[in-house]
């Protein structure tokens, strides 16, 4: 049979290819909020990288002179302290960047955490089905009903005076205790995910040409199902970063000296009515991020649900 | 039953009502099945119209969708009447225009991205582009019944299907609720479900795809309408139950004498059912006459094509299809042309030069859009 | 009641290429907490026959009776509850996964839905070295020009191999499948309603290219469809399947003419027919009911409980209890009733056949069609690139035949 090249054929054969990814990355950039929140992201991520760098201050260095000079905790703008100093003198917005730092690091290990955990059983549960299934599904159940606080207390007293207690300043365990309450959404995710595209007729076709079930994981069911485990996971990160915080406010965290956000919130408090900046720019500043995350995560979804596709 | 239909007669907005003695209702004597009785549905209908005028008149309708890539003409120029207790067909592939056509008629296109850009709709007398919202709303519901494909995306899963078909009688008839449930009961039992009364206080998911179907027909007869739209109503169901549904249809709109405009994209069933059939292609109606004439000799290659390119029933195993070669054209660019000369095995220079009308054939009541097929200068014969 | 015996499948037979014997495929219904079976659909209930090398079987019924799953079954895509599957001699159902996958070489599947068919994170041309990878046929170069091969047999360009499916249309995805499905060189091709997803006009064109298919490469066709005319056109030997049971086989001329089977009848008579004459002529059997649920199939013949020819026959008993068995009614022509000879003399669905149908001139032909629009005359302005969104207005099918209708002009 003779193929002609047709005008059509000559069409299509002059656009690029455009794979999913590529259309949907044009419809993520079409999208202002989201591309406001990503910039807010990336801003975010430099800071808590090469921020405190730059700062003239540690965010555990005291400027006595400051607070002397004021009675008190600096303003925002005086003795040099951008955003004022605490009544230790030491630079708020060090403080904040240093916090900036903990706070992306909480979305990295928890979210890594979340997916460590999360996609092997979510996988494994709606690959294989029955009883394997079964089991780690009500599994799954079983940790999504405990009670996540008194799991993480029961953590930090466990491993109290260890060296994973105390790794990182005692960040490590909150974070790594954090993503183990958290990994349920993911997994349910990823098994109904599995579940769906296993009955998807181009996985039949694979099955009928023979391919072997570990390919057909990795070439058919991961790759269509990443999408909504970005999603997931981008939309996770403002959780974790807020019970992060939520810990440090009830004194669950870092070791003095380190100050997350929730920290400074907590400090902030004490000093509410007269020195608002304390609690203000933390306070900001989580709110920013889990905004910008948000937004980011919102339009990711839109980008990536292949459902809207043609739409609009 | 005859309650409703003395309501429908005397209906203050409409004029028609002394111009339309008996003859609105055909007979139940009447049946389609057997040639005699069309001719005498057609005797019929030749009566109405010299009586009155027709029930619907379709001039010069667009309908356009603004979209990010321009502007699509779903509906283009679309002319067509219907006569009271007729059964029209809307036949085309998807994409055509013939579900934007229906949706058009009863001002529900999706505005925005769509948008009605001209064109009168007269339905029973009554310029339907002029009424305001709310006078549309109860044309809707009381004068026009729907199908549509999935009965699931239009019943409410969580009302009884008895409220829901109660519900139309209620706010359109004005009947008490009791009354509205006798309605609904006996509307029930009438598409043929049995134990209708123990029904009533089904929900929708109780129902099978085509009972389903019968369920919607029964909300889209509750005010004894004068027209139905059935858009693809058997689409999604399997052949035994297509037959009964289409049975169904036939039947009713025999015996309440509804005109039926059934859209379709199965030759088949436009075939069976229909009086006369309009073939849309790229958003205009290119061909439409009576169901023998248009089947018979089709005055539009892409009629013509499609036809032929069916396998049929009743034929041997054949070799090949004949085909129609390349695909629809992109509405959003539409030129001067005849919009299927692009795949016409018979075009000529003109075909690609100047857009035909659509203009009369060997029988006053068969119109085509063809060059080629035009009388005394066509070249195809 | 007939005294002929019921049908056994003879093994064999030397030209049977698959022989399913008594095969059964019931899916567990479970509830409650710990997943206990408490049922099961009954899909696939005891069905015995088999395809011939080179032969065509047509397998139609309604949704629900069971026709993809015994498709499937056929070549090992669902396991069996019971019975045997036999390949060219080679039983299916023992085989061990390596000897499996050496298998599924002679044997593919084509799928109904052209969009949920193709992965769409896989370039059309990844999608058709998935099989030659899988099975070591070619590497490097040569599994590109074999890629190439294939797509130019199933009539589109070449060169789209680092396209995604989501840039064509229905009817050339549908042939980016048969392309991954020719890959590995099967002898038997199991077509699950390879059209009916597809537009009228398109549907053709698929069809063509299925049926040149096969007669170039003499391949074996299961083609499951509900659409009879579809079935006629392409089958040489047509099934017809209800609630789970296989109720009549024979050649078209025996189904479409003189079924033995009412239900085989009703649906005839159900099938619209593109003719408002034979549609007049026609007698119609309106079949009362819905289909019953295959988890609680009615007893006695299947049918029993919507046929016309047992309310004809006074309800004879033994439809109620007996089930009856696939039996030969005419040479080559078995039914599953025990009043087929009844039936046989109905004309209930077959009435259509002796009226004149309409002729029309065949479309394309003749010397008025002087010309032939290639598809590069179609001008620039009604051609645009159907990217992400509208292509559902455009259907920018390929022109694979073009040559075919030059050459019947």
């Amino acid at each position: 049979m003779a193929v002609q090249s047709t005008t059509l054929d000559r069409k299509i054969a002059e656009r690029p290819p455009a794979s999913l990814w590529r259309d949907a990355l044009e419809r993520l950039l079409k999208n202002r909020l989201a591309i406001l929140g990503g910039i807010f992201v990336i801003l975010l991520v430099l800071l808590a990288v090469v921020g405190p760098f730059i700062t003239p201050y540690g965010y555990d260095q005291t400027d006595i002179a400051a607070v002397r000079a004021n009675r008190g905790p600096a303003n925002p703008g005086q003795a040099g302290h951008l955003l004022g100093t605490d009544i230790l003198g030491r630079d708020l917005l060090s403080r904040l960047m240093d916090g900036a730092r903990i706070s992306m690091t909480v979305a990295l290990v928890v979210q890594v955490t979340v997916l460590v955990i999360g996609v092997p059983i979510g996988a494994i549960a709606g690959w294989f089905g029955g009883r394997a299934d079964n089991l780690l599904m009500r599994f799954t159940d079983i940790v999504y009903a405990f009670p996540d606080l008194l799991f993480i207390i029961l953590l930090t007293v466990v491993f109290k005076d260890t060296w994973f207690g105390d790794a990182v300043d005692g960040l490590l365990l909150v974070f790594v205790a954090i993503g183990i309450v958290s990994w349920v959404g993911v997994a349910r995710l990823v098994r109904g995910q599995m579940l769906s595209l296993k009955e998807t007729e181009y996985v039949e076709a694979a099955r009928a040409i023979g391919v072997p079930d570990r390919k057909i994981v990795t070439r058919h069911l991961l790759p269509n199902s990443i999408g909504p485990i970005i999603v997931a996971v981008t939309l996770g990160i403002p959780g974790a970063i807020l019970a992060e915080a939520l810990l440090a406010f009830i004194g669950i965290g870092a070791n003095v000296p380190r100050a997350s956000w929730g920290t400074l919130i907590t400090e902030g408090q004490a000093w509410m009515s007269s020195e608002p900046h304390l609690l203000l720019f933390p306070a900001i500043a989580i709110a920013l991020a889990l905004l910008s995350f948000t937004f980011l995560g919102d339009g990711l979804r839109d980008a990536l649900d292949p459902k809207l596709k043609g739409k609009q | 039953m005859t309650a409703t239909d003395d309501d429908r007669r005397v209906d203050p907005g409409s004029p028609a009502v002394a111009e339309l003695p008996d003859a609105e209702k055909l007979p139940e004597a009447v049946s389609l099945e057997t040639e005699e009785g069309r001719r005498l549905a057609s005797q019929l209908a030749d009566e109405k119209t010299r009586h009155a005028r027709k029930l619907l008149e379709v001039r010069d309708l667009s309908t356009q969708f603004y979209t990010k890539d321009g502007i699509v003409h779903a509906v283009d120029r679309v002319n067509f009447e219907l006569d009271y207790g007729e059964t029209l067909g809307l036949v085309g592939e998807s994409g055509c225009g013939k579900s934007v056509t229906a949706l058009s008629l009863t001002r529900l296109v999706p505005d925005p991205p769509g948008k009605i850009v001209s064109g009168e709709i007269i339905f029973d007398g009554v310029d339907i582009m002029k009424l305001t919202n709310e006078e549309m709303r109860l044309l809707r519901g009381k004068r026009i019944g729907f199908i549509f494909q999935d009965p699931m995306t239009s019943l409410n899963p969580t009302l009884t299907i008895g409220f829901q078909i109660a519900e139309s009688a209620r706010l359109h008839l004005g009947l008490s609720n009791r009354a509205s449930n006798d309605r609904a009961v006996e509307l029930l039992s009438k598409v043929g479900i049995p134990r209708a009364r123990d029904r009533m206080a089904d929900y929708p998911h109780q129902f099978s795809g085509g009972m389903r179907q019968r369920v919607m027909i029964a909300i889209a007869l509750a005010c004894d309408p004068m027209l139905l739209l059935a858009d693809e109503p058997t689409t999604a169901l399997d052949v035994t139950i297509q037959a009964q549904i289409l049975e169904l249809i036939r039947s009713l709109s025999e015996e309440f004498g509804t005109a039926v405009i059934l859209i379709t994209h199965d030759l088949g069933i436009a075939a069976g059912m229909c009086h006369r059939v309009n073939v849309m292609y790229a958003g205009q109606i290119v061909e439409t006459g009576v169901t023998d004439d248009l089947f018979e000799n089709p005055q539009m290659p892409y009629a013509w094509g499609l036809l032929d390119s069916l396998p049929r029933l009743d034929e041997e195993r054949g070799a090949k299809l004949r085909t129609i070669e390349g695909m629809p054209p992109d509405l959003l660019k539409i030129g001067d042309e005849c919009r299927f000369s692009p795949r016409c095995p018979y075009s000529r220079d003109i075909c690609h030069a100047e857009e035909p009308e659509l203009t009369e054939r060997d029988r006053p009541d068969h119109l085509a859009r063809c060059h080629g097929t035009e009388p005394g200068r066509g070249w195809i014969q | 009641m007939s005294a002929q015996p019921a049908y056994t499948p003879e093994p064999a037979a030397g030209n049977a290429l698959v022989e399913a014997e008594n095969i059964k495929i019931h899916f567990p219904i479970t509830a409650g907490l710990f997943q206990r079976t408490v049922g099961a659909v009954r899909a696939v209930d005891d069905i015995t026959f088999e395809i011939r090398k080179g032969e065509t079987l047509g397998l139609v019924g309604e949704s629900g009776c069971g026709k993809s799953t015994t498709g499937r079954a056929l070549i090992r895509l669902r396991e069996l509850t019971d019975g045997t599957v036999r390949f060219d001699g080679t039983d299916l159902t023992t085989l061990k996964r390596d000897q499996l996958r050496k298998m599924r070489r002679r044997m593919q599947i084509i799928f109904q839905d052209p969009y949920s068919s193709l992965n769409p994170r896989m370039t059309v041309g990844s999608i058709i070295s998935e099989p030659i990878e899988t099975h070591n046929l070619a590497t490097g170069k040569a599994k590109l020009e074999r890629v190439k091969e294939l797509l130019a047999l199933v009539g589109l360009n070449p060169n789209y191999t680092n396209r995604y499916p989501h840039e064509f249309s229905g009817g050339q995805r549908q042939r980016i499948g048969v392309a991954r499905s020719l890959a590995v060189e099967p002898e038997f091709i199991v077509c699950d309603e390879p059209i009916s997803a597809l537009d009228v006009s398109i549907q053709a064109q698929v069809l063509n290219l299925l049926v040149e298919l096969r007669e170039q490469f003499g391949l074996t066709y299961l083609f499951i469809a509900h659409d009879l005319s579809v079935v006629r056109h392409i089958s040489d030997r047509v099934g017809v399947m209800y609630l789970g049971k296989l109720v009549e086989l024979g050649p078209p001329s025996a189904i479409y003419e003189a079924p033995a089977h009412p239900y085989t009848r009703a649906l005839l008579s159900a099938v619209p027919i593109p003719d408002p004459r034979a549609e007049r002529a026609r007698k119609r059997v309106i079949l009362t009911g819905d289909v019953p649920s295959p988890a609680n199939p009615p007893s006695g013949c299947r049918f029993h409980t919507r046929c016309w020819l047992y309310e004809k026959l006074g309800r004879p008993e033994n439809c109620r209890t007996e089930d009856p068995e696939l039996r030969i009614v005419q040479p080559d022509h078995r039914a599953a009733c025990h009043y087929a000879e009844d039936a046989l003399q109905s004309d209930v669905g077959v009435a259509h056949m002796g009226a004149e149908p309409i002729r029309r001139k065949p479309f394309g032909a003749g010397p008025q069609a002087h010309k032939v629009a290639a598809v590069d005359d179609v001008p620039a302005a009604l051609v645009t690139g159907t990217g992400a969104a509208g292509s559902a207005t455009a259907e920018p099918d390929s022109a694979s035949s073009d040559g075919d209708t030059t050459s019947r002009s």
